[in-house]
Parts: structure tokens; sequence; C-alpha cells
């Protein structure tokens, strides 16, 4: 690369509980990501007017996350009139597409310093509500088998043989390690507290964690997927895996991701930047990968991705230290570590978004704060984050301590 | 003053209300020719008409409209599509949008059923008032012949009705009479006699000279429910697919149109989504499912229905007194199906507890209806009342039918023939429900040979909705027609066949049967082998079939076929014995009713362990279009030789036999009807079929030989039909 991409800081909001009844409710998008750029320009006393551009993922970009969410947070967080915002949409992989595109400009050269992250209330613009032909386009849905992307999971659980126990298991484990983290401070460098305008802490900590989950209490939870799956789904999935006799249906609201409300804010830039803001880089970003497989079964994209971005850096799945994969579904992280031969050993160690919530847009930015924050606590020197991601497709990027 | 334009009468009163009464040649006003020419001709008329006040549409005919010209339809050739669509968009949408478009208002006078094409004419009218009858049915059945309705009547349907009212009409292809009709919002007046009809309309058109614009034609409307942005509606379009899949599994074009068009009209304007409707209509008329679906499933199903195959000079015969011998599961089902339609039965086993047993089945499933409303507590008891459960032969006298239903072993079918003949009078038809056994052989036990023929039922019976019917070398007219009859008097479809191994339908179906086992000794895996069964429309996979029919049955069957030394003579199940004998005698797997066959089921279906032992080989592997076109060509070249030996006595009955006995997906119309629009490598008809066949032969084996009777018509240039 021509230019290092550095990673000088990630935050995030915590996670609120995606309903009406979670905390993040009462906060608007644009709120939730102004907050961070407010963050940010205090921590490191930033000069916005050096800022180039400001990434934001958002899936759902439509009602008041709609027309340029990005552009809005800026202009709502009162920063310099200069500075630009695009909101961008790779379906999950918007808050880490954010991030490599920041990386992407930095290495080219063009620009010195760039915001990448997201912004998602889930609560507030429900999932689907800005529509695509894949969820009302019949020619579409018919001509590509798109089925509900759970159908996917449970067809990657039944192609790994894993069943509803293992599934169940993962899940717990997620809840286990998510709750000791928290817990322990280790996501506190990253969380910001969200405030409301007295300065009154509205939600300081990750809201979405169920401590004491068990496989036990997993085990009562019904399998969201069947009816849909008996509606006409499995068969049109069966069309394409002749191989399958039925569709294991064992995702259940347990051990799939969480509806929640959040942003993230990754502060990306090139050396210079670093040199003329007296900012400490903490990380830089050593490549990164984006692709598509059968978009069918939709989410068997972050192994390929992964591998993708290995060769790309010229190394292997060893020389990883830590990994990130989006808990989108727990078959999702059993398939990976399976592509990649890992162990959940050095995967998700504080938990992942079965625990504490998959803001669509917002997650990869997210991800990439924890994997530095835990990178830094057990002072490891390379991690890589991954997601699933609408489509088929998936997307990596390989972060190294500096 | 009144005019006749190419069949459609026009007459004008002294209030200026033009009253257009379709009285076209031929039994039905049809969407024909003659149609296009009249709507035409009777557009121009009433733009030029001079104080015109309000048009009555109505019809001279018992039936208001029958719908499209389905013998002209269905023989537009593929690459015709162009002048398919032109015709649609300019001579049937055109002169209808112009009718409708008349600034005085326009009422249908709806006088009896107005199916398809004829609710699309209605559609197009300001009002419909329709006679409160049973006889007027209303709907757009279009789907269940492989099209969709291209009259506007998806389009306006949605419009009217909104998109989640109208969906499951459009992809049901609902029927409903008048009242129905009017509940749903296709009907706007129901008025009690239809001579009242043209007096409501003109009443109407008098109190509402104003009322002429179509909801769609004035600005601001909106789609009642709303268009795509509603979720619901979003919601209902996605959901829609799974469920058309289910049923379909992506094989039947129609319904998926239908879904398109109907997207189409809540993301699009008016206009576009009638042309968008046009194209689809296009489309689907040159599809091979929908000539597949037109030729067999309506015309060759309604000739079978209506009799085609009963010996016209016997006069017409009436089942009283039923007699059936057995009271197993095929026995109790026949009881059932003759009760319910109101015939005397006399249900005898070798015990009387048996024969009871038996007609406990009929009052299980009698509990069922009356359970669910559909039937009342009195009428169960009249039904079960006809049945009579008995040990003795005697209680037989008086029977004009027979039905033998004991199993499938010669001697003991010639003992009670015997039996059972010595409690018949003369005229008594003796008919026997087996499923292979020769019936000209089975006739040898009988005193009168000439009364005995082959009745075979589907199991389960209540639910089977065909007869196969089996001529003896002696069977008399008399005793065919009276079989016939009775098939339809208990609502059921015959179809005749000759005697031979296996008839037609047990022949054809277990190549199905043959052909999956077959696969299985490649080394194929079984849940692999079932889907390849599924993707080509079977509704299950031949060895789950087969572990239902069960291995048992299948060994037995051939033990009997030994015996009687005909086996291997004409239906070819070799492998499917080979390895039923494998499984029953080795490993004591007969079927799921048995303890499992090739499937376990103890704890949800699952292969049955030792199976890849016995079969699985590593690294086998074959393309999926082999394998779905072994198991469907197995089936139609078999039901290709039942037609050259002549046990079909028509292909008409050799697609009825074989969409309604043994399953033949609807795509194919047919095992016989499945070649003449087959397509392969730019090909259609029987050259591709003999084409893909020469191909499976030279990979796969003499099985796939095509008859000779392929290239006779092939050389003839005629079509199988």
């Amino acid at each position: 690369m021509p230019h290092t991409a550095y990673i000088y800081d990630a935050i995030r909001t915590p996670r609120g509980a995606g309903k009406q009844s979670g905390s993040l409710n009462e906060v608007k998008p644009i709120s939730l990501g102004a907050g961070l750029l407010t963050e940010l320009q205090q921590r490191h006393d930033l000069d916005t007017s050096y800022v180039d551009d400001v990434i934001m993922g958002c899936v759902t970009p439509a009602g008041e996350q709609g027309g340029d969410v990005a552009k809005h947070i800026v202009q709502f967080a009162n920063w310099d009139e200069s500075i630009p915002g695009v909101q961008i949409d790779r379906f999950c992989a918007s808050g880490l597409e954010a991030v490599n595109m920041a990386a992407q400009k930095i290495a080219s050269g063009w620009e010195d310093l760039i915001v990448a992250g997201g912004v998602e209330s889930m609560s507030r613009v429900p999932m689907g509500a800005s529509g695509g032909a894949w969820l009302n386009d019949p020619e579409m849905i018919l001509n590509d088998s798109i089925v509900p992307q759970g159908i996917g999971a449970d067809t990657i659980a039944t192609i790994g043989g894993w069943s509803r126990t293992v599934v169940d298991t993962y899940a717990a484990e997620s809840q286990k390690r998510a709750a000791f983290a928290r817990d322990n401070g280790y996501f506190d460098k990253s969380v910001v507290a969200v405030k409301d305008l007295n300065g009154l802490t509205i939600l300081d900590k990750d809201e979405f964690i169920r401590p004491g989950t068990t496989v036990e209490t997993l085990s009562g939870l019904k399998p969201v997927f069947a009816p849909l799956g008996a509606m006409g789904f499995d068969d049109m999935v069966l069309k394409k895996y002749p191989d399958l006799m039925a569709i294991d249906h064992v995702h259940t609201a347990g051990n799939s991701s969480g509806i929640v409300d959040g942003s993230s804010a990754v502060l990306v830039g090139s050396e210079k930047a670093g040199k003329d803001l007296g900012l400490k880089p903490r990380a830089r970003i050593i490549s990164a990968a984006v692709l598509a497989t059968e978009p069918t079964i939709m989410l068997t994209g972050p192994g390929p991705a992964a591998k993708k971005a290995l060769a790309k850096a010229g190394l292997t799945a060893k020389d990883i230290d830590l990994f990130e994969v989006n808990e989108a579904f727990a078959s999702i992280v059993l398939r990976f570590m399976q592509d990649l031969d890992v162990s959940h050993e050095i995967v998700n160690v504080n938990g992942g978004a079965i625990a504490m919530g998959h803001p669509l847009g917002a997650t990869g930015g997210m991800l990439v704060g924890t994997l530095l924050d835990e990178l830094e606590r057990r002072d490891l020197q390379r991690g890589m984050v991954a997601l699933c991601v609408g489509g088929g497709m998936g997307i990596a990027t390989i972060i190294e301590r500096v | 003053m009144s005019e006749n334009i190419h069949g459609f009468n026009y007459e004008k009163d002294a209030d200026g209300i033009v009253t257009i009464t379709m009285d076209m040649d031929g039994p039905v006003n049809s969407m024909n020719i003659q149609f296009r020419n009249a709507m035409k001709a009777v557009a121009d008329k009433l733009e030029a008409e001079a104080g015109l006040t309000g048009v009555v549409v109505a019809s001279a005919k018992k039936t208001f409209f029958a719908g499209g010209d389905l013998k002209e339809l269905s023989s537009i050739p593929k690459g015709e599509e162009e002048s398919a669509y032109r015709m649609i968009e300019d001579e049937l949408k055109a002169p209808l949008r112009r009718w409708e478009k008349l600034q005085v208002p326009v009422v249908a006078a709806i006088n009896g059923a107005a199916l398809g094409g004829g609710l699309e004419i209605c559609l197009a009218c300001n009002r419909r008032i329709a006679w409160d009858s049973p006889k007027v049915i209303i709907g757009l059945p279009e789907v269940t012949l492989g099209l969709l309705p291209g009259a506007g009547g998806v389009v306006r349907s949605i419009h009217m009705l909104g998109l989640v009212n109208a969906l499951p009409l459009l992809l049901e292809g609902a029927r409903m009479p008048a009242a129905k009709a009017a509940k749903v919002g296709y009907v706007d007046e129901l008025v009690a006699n239809a001579e009242e009809l043209v007096p409501a309309a003109k009443a109407w058109i008098k109190a509402n000279p104003d009322a002429w614009a179509q909801p769609w034609d004035v600005r601001g409307h909106k789609i009642p429910g709303g268009d795509v942005w509603n979720p619901v509606n979003g919601q209902t379009l996605s959901l829609a697919v799974g469920t058309v899949f289910k049923k379909t599994r992506g094989l039947l074009p129609a319904p998926e149109q239908i879904l398109q068009v109907a997207s189409e009209a809540m993301c699009s304007g008016f206009e576009s989504a009638m042309r968008q409707e046009s194209r689809g209509l296009a489309y689907l008329l040159t599809t091979k499912e929908a000539k597949n679906t037109i030729t067999a499933g309506f015309f060759q199903m309604n000739a079978v229905n209506g009799g085609a195959a009963r010996p016209k000079d016997v006069a017409p015969s009436e089942v009283k007194k039923l007699g059936i011998l057995g009271a197993g599961m095929m026995g109790q089902g026949i009881a059932y199906s003759a009760a319910t339609a109101g015939i005397q039965v006399v249900l005898k086993d070798i015990s009387v507890e048996a024969a009871e047993k038996g007609k406990a089945y009929s009052a299980k499933l009698l509990g069922k209806q009356v359970e669910k409303g559909r039937m009342t507590a009195e009428d169960q008891e009249r039904v079960l009342g006809l049945i009579t459960p008995s040990a003795d032969y005697a209680d037989l006298a008086g029977c004009d039918l027979i039905v033998e239903a004991v199993f499938e072993n010669k001697e003991l079918k010639a003992q009670v023939t015997k039996e059972a003949e010595a409690h018949l009078g003369e005229g008594a038809v003796f008919g026997s429900n087996t499923s292979s056994l020769p019936i000209s052989e089975l006739a040898e036990a009988s005193v009168r040979p000439a009364n005995f023929i082959g009745i075979h039922f589907f199991s389960p019976v209540d639910k089977m909705p065909l007869v196969e019917i089996i001529m003896g070398e002696k069977t008399s007219d008399e005793a065919l027609a009276k079989a016939i009859d009775f098939t339809r008097q208990i609502r059921k479809t015959p179809i005749v066949v000759n005697d031979s191994l296996g008839f037609f339908t047990t022949r054809v179906f277990v190549t199905y049967l043959d052909e999956g086992v077959r696969l299985l000794k490649e080394g194929l895996s079984p849940v692999l082998i079932d889907n390849m069964g599924k993707y080509i429309g079977m509704a299950v996979g031949p060895l789950t079939v087969y572990d239902e029919i069960s291995q048992e049955l299948i060994r037995k069957m051939a033990a009997t076929h030994r015996e009687m030394g005909v086996f291997g003579a004409k239906m070819d199940y070799s492998v499917a014995t080979e390895v039923a004998e494998t499984m029953v005698n080795e490993f004591g797997r007969g079927g799921r009713h048995h303890g499992g066959g090739f499937y376990e089921y103890s704890e949800g279906k699952q292969p049955w362990g030792l199976l890849a032992e016995l079969y699985a080989k590593d690294g086998i592997e074959l393309p999926q279009a082999d394998m779905q076109d072994r198991l469907l060509f197995r089936q139609v070249i078999e039901t290709l030789k039942c037609l050259e030996e002549g046990v079909l006595r028509s292909v008409a009955e050799g697609n009825v036999g074989s969409m309604l006995g043994i399953a033949a997906p609807a795509w194919t119309g047919g095992f016989i009807q499945v070649v003449n629009t087959y397509e392969y490598n730019g090909e259609i008809g029987i050259a591709a079929f003999i084409a893909r066949a020469n191909e499976l032969e030279a990979a796969y084996g003499e099985r796939f030989a095509v008859p000779a009777i392929l290239n006779e018509k092939l050389a003839a240039g005629e079509l199988l039909v």
C-alpha cells in the first residue's frame, strides 16, 4: 500500500434493545451518530475541518435514516460545514465496508482523515422498511430462489450437522462471554454513553445481554423460521440442495443476533494526519476483502472472504490472533470456524451479536473497536473482523496493532 | 330497431340505452375471431351513437360468456409470441378499453356463468348485476389452464379489490356462485330472477347517468389497501412466492406470471400493468405447460369424464346394491365411496368382526366430516345404514355389481369368485379390484366370464379419483358399460384398458420404483434420488414411495407373477424386485409399515443406516438432468409401450390415467402428452423426445429405447392424440 491506513480510534454507543421498550428508542438515529462524532472531537480535541469525509453504513435508509444520513449526522454534530458525508449500504457489511472504504481512500493518498462507521435504529426504522427487489419482487425472488435469511442459516446448520443443542451451546457461551466482558469493563474504552440534552445518561452499557442464559433456558424457544419454511421456502432451498432431505430449523430468537439500536465510528487516517493532529495510531488496516457466494443459503460468505483477505495480506489463519465474526446466527460462526479451521477459543472471545445484538449498518464498525480493545488488553498483534452479508456476500478485514 | 353485428345483437331503446345481447355462433359466446370483430365494430358504433345514455351488456345464451377459445389459444406455436401479444393488446384489450371509456354508464347483466374472459368483460363495465343463482358461476380460472387472465382480469381485479383480496382468487383460479362473488366484490348487485337483469341495469343507468368513469380512470385513484409501499402488500407478494413454489416446485409458469403481473400492478400505472399482463399471457400461451394442461388436463379430461370409452349402444345403468368381498384397506374404502354416493353396500369378509371393522372405517371418515360441520349426524347415520357388514355369501343375493378386493392371490380370488357367483343373478357383473393380475386368467374361475371385469381402485380410495377398468378377453360391452356407469355414479374418473400384466397404471408405476432403485444400486444417496423425483414434479420420491407401497408388497407381487409364469414378460421391475428381496429376506426391511424400508422412521425420517454400506459408492456422480430424465422417461416409455400394444385404448386415457392414478406431474399433461411438447436442444415435440431418449439409451441401456410408435408418428408428422 502506498500509504498506510491507521486506526486512530474506534468508538461506539452501547446497544439498546431494538424495540419501543428499548432504552435507545427515544434517541433519533442522527443523535446516535452525532453523539459519537462529538465524542471523537472532544477526546482528541479534533479540528473537525481536517476531516475529509464521513462514511456511514446504514441498511435501512428510509424515513429518518433516509436521505444520506451520514451528511445529516455531520451537520447535526455541528462539525465544520466543509465536511461531507455519505451513507452506504452493503447490507450487514455496511459498517465494515465504511471502514474498508476509508482505508482505501487513505491508502490511495487522496484523503487523510475519515470517520467510518454506521448507524441503525432498528426500533425506529424497522428492518425491511427500505424495501428492495429481494423482498417484494416475485420475479427476482423466484429466479434466484431468495428465501428468508434464517432459513439460509438453518440450512448451513443442517449441512454442517449442527443440531439445536450445538447451536444453543454456542449461543449460551456467547452470552456468558459478553456478560463477563461487560461486567469486567472490557468494553469501557470504546463504549460512549448516550446522553440527553441535559447531559443525563440514557444508556451507558449494552442492555441486550441476558446473563445466566443456559442451553436449557434456550431449549424452550421456538424455531423462528420453521413456519416460513413450511410455507414453501424450504422447498425453494431443497431445489438447490438436492442432498438434503429437509431443513433442520435450529435457529431461534436465542441463538440468532438480537435486534438493537446503535452506532459506531472509527477514525481512520494517514500517518500525516496523525502527525498533523498529534494522534497516536492504535493499529493499521492491512487488508480487506469482499465477495459473494451462493445467494439462496446467503450466509456462507465470511469464510471465503476471510481467505481472500488473508491471501491478499500474504497470511494464513494461523497468523491471526483473534477473530470477530458477526453472530448473525450461531451457524454462521460455526461454519466460519470450520472453513478456517480455527478454535472458538480465539473467536468472539467477548461474545457477539447473539448476546449483544446486531445493529445492522453499525455492527462492522463496532466489531473493529471490540477487536482492537481486546488485542490491546491481551497484548496480541493481529485480528480479523468478518461478517456474513445479504445476497450471499461476505466481508473481512485484517488489522494489526502498531 | 335491432341489428346483428358479428353475433352481437345491438338494440337501442327510447331512452337512448343500447342493449348488446351476445348471441354468437355456436352453443356459447367465446373470445374467438367473431367476438374480436364484434367488439371492434360495436365500439365503433357506440362511440358514434347519437343520444347514447347507457349500455347494457347481456347474453342470449345460458352461460353469460364462456371465456377464451382454448382450441385457438393452445394452437399458438412457440415463436408467435409477438402476434399473440398484438392480438391480446389490439383485439381484446383495446376494444374493451374503448367500451370502458365511453362517457355513459356500461352495465353487465350476468345471466349465467361468467368465467375467465366472461368475467373480464364484466370487469370493464361500470357495474355488474348478476342473477342470484347457483348456475351463475363467476371467476378467473385461467391459472388452472396454465394461463393468466389477459383481458385485464389480473390488473382490474387488483384495482377493484386490492392485492390482498384479489391475489388468492387469481392464484387459485377460484370459481364462485354469484352471491359469493357479490361478497368478494366482483358483483355489485344481485337480482332474484334472470328477467329482472336488463330492467335493473337500465334503472341503474337512469339513476346514475354520470357514473361512467372507472375508479382507475379517476385522478387520484388509489388501489384499495394501498400499493406496494404498504408493508402488508409487499409481504403478501413475497409470502405468495413461497406458497406458489410449494405447490408448483417451480414447474408451472402460470401462477408465477400471475404473481409478477400482480406485482407490476402494484408498482406501475394501470396502462403499464395492462401491457405487462398482455406480455405475460403471450408468454404463457406458447409454453408447453399451458399446452399440456389445456390438451390433457382440460379437453381430454372432459372427454374421459364424459364417458368417451363407454359403449354407446348399451342402456345406462345404475348400481343399487353393491357387494364387496374383503373388508381390508381397499374394500372398506370402496364401501365408503359407494355408500356416500347412496349405494346400498354388502361388505363381506370371512368374519362379521372383520367386516364390522371395515365398516368402522366409513364411520371414522364420516365422523370427521360431522366434526368439521360438513355433514349432519343424520346424514352420517343414513350413509352408515347403507353398509351391511356380513360373513355370509347369501347376503350378496340381489347385488347388481360385486367388487372383489381380497388378497392378490389367484387361488383365493378364484374361490371367492365361485362362492359369490353362486348367489348372483344372471346380469350381475363381477369386478376384481386387482392391481396387476391378468383379468382373463382370473375370469377362468367365473361361470360368466362375459360379466367378469377388472375394476382397479387406488389407495386411499376415498381420495384417489381414478378407477382403472380392465377388459378381459371375454368381457362384454354390457359389463364394461356397467363398470363405467358405476365409476361415474361414485363420482370417480374411469379409464378403460385391455388386459395385460400390471395393466397400465401398475405397469408404469413400477418403472418409477425400478429406476429409483437402479440409481440407488449405482451408488447414489437415497435422499438425492428422492429429490430428483420431486424435481420432475412427482409427488414423492421413488424410494420414499417404495417404502409406502412396501418392499414386502413388491416382493409378493413378484412371487405371484413368477408362480403365474408372467414375471418379466411385460413390466420390467426386475431391479426393484431384486432389491426388495434383498431388503426383506436378508434385512427384514419390508417397508415403512413393516418396521422400515430404505428409510428409518422411528425418530424422524432418516436413511436406513446399512443402506449406504449396501449400495453407496464413493465418488459416483451423475448429472442431475440425467437422473431426472431417467425417472421421467422410464414412465413415459412404458406408457408409450402400453399405447403401442393396445393396453391403452386411447391417448386421452393414458394421459388422464397417468395424472390421476400415478401422479404424472401437472406440467406433463400426462405421460403421453409430455412427448408432444417436449423441448430438447432447440427441438420441440416427438423429435426432441427421441433425441433425448437416444442419449439415455446410449448412456444407460436399452430400457430407454423408444417404441416404434414414436418414429411412426414422427414420420407421419402427427402428434400423439
